[in-house]
């Protein structure tokens, strides 16, 4: 029971990706969580790809995981500046206001 | 055994610094809450024997990531016990969303095979007698360099964007303009004082002012009464 496997692996990352998820549905106003919820659920992918990749003793799930962490980091920096931009102009940061481009 | 109770342990943090950082509420012990996940989390991939991609978890996201969404979490003067609104009001919706993904997971998992013939398809297979880091380099550097920098092109155009986003230009501030201080005319001119006797008053050359006072009259010693 206590060998680690690949089940394991995979019932951590599910429940880290429903747990991102629910976070994005719990906090429809603060952007700011809802981007950290990506995160998780970036991250649950990650886990899924190690995962499998020690599995199958396949580098390529590895060297995914590497371009997945480059894309997110790039996808955090200009989110959290939008964020910063808007917060600048409108004054708030809830997602229900963000109507602007709807013209 | 000790690796089967340590992986337990740190799987159960991780799911339970999730649930922090979903339902924490003060934004800022959510990102605190995230930066304990990214940490549990790379002790699990050390568990998968993904040393590299560990610490690459450790550095950019806690370092990096995490630290800016900070960073961002303090600068904004948010109200956010105005932003817990309607928490109630959407739980009951994301909790029946999340449940039926979770049933969807578990009936794939429950059903999921490798297929037979999964070993003979591995592209780049785990070199013997080489460690992690070594062999990633050695596919990263040669079959994927493309991607590679593909990668950190975008990183560049993610550091522009987010630099051209949030620069703006306020009034009032004092700066260098290097047009102005190249199209000088050459009115302002260098001097060379007498040795010993360093520069007078009336040796100062600097703009007139708008209402133009006579100079000082140079004190005459010739005769002097004291």
């Amino acid at each position: 029971m206590l060998a680690i496997g690949l089940p394991h692996f995979l019932t951590v990352s599910a429940i880290l990706l429903v747990l991102g998820i629910f976070g994005i549905f719990m906090n429809r106003k603060n952007v700011i969580v809802i981007l950290m919820s990506v995160e998780l659920i970036l991250l649950s992918v990650n886990l899924n790809l190690v995962a499998f990749s020690a599995q199958l003793g396949d580098l390529t799930g590895q060297v995914f995981v590497m371009f997945i962490l480059t894309v997110a980091a790039a996808e955090a920096a200009i989110g959290l500046a939008i964020v910063v931009i808007y917060f600048r102009n409108r004054g708030t940061i809830e997602v229900e206001d963000i109507s602007t481009l709807k013209g | 055994m000790i690796a089967g109770l340590a992986f337990y342990f740190f799987a159960f943090v991780l799911i339970a610094a999730a649930v922090m950082v979903v339902t924490a509420r003060n934004p800022v012990h959510s990102v605190i809450w995230l930066i304990a996940c990214f940490f549990n989390a790379a002790a699990l991939f050390l568990f998968a024997g993904a040393e590299f991609l560990a610490m690459i978890l450790v550095i950019v996201y806690v370092g990096a990531v995490a630290v800016l969404f900070l960073f961002v979490v303090m600068m904004l003067d948010v109200d956010f016990s105005q932003l817990r609104q309607g928490f109630q009001r959407y739980a009951p919706l994301g909790g029946v969303v999340g449940g039926i993904l979770l049933l969807e997971l578990v009936l794939i998992m429950a059903a999921w095979r490798f297929a037979g013939e999964a070993e003979a398809f591995r592209a780049f297979p785990v070199p013997e007698g080489v460690g992690n880091t070594e062999a990633l380099g050695a596919i990263l550097y040669t079959d994927h360099i493309y991607l590679f920098q593909l990668s950190g092109l975008i990183l560049l155009v993610a550091m522009i964007g987010a630099i051209v986003l949030t620069l703006r230009d306020r009034v009032g501030t004092k700066r260098q303009d290097p047009a102005t201080q190249i199209a000088r005319s050459s009115e302002v001119t260098l001097t060379r004082p007498e040795l010993g006797q360093g520069i007078r008053r009336e040796d100062i050359q600097r703009p007139l002012p708008p209402a133009p006072k006579a100079a000082p009259k140079p004190v005459d010693h010739e005769g002097g009464h004291h």
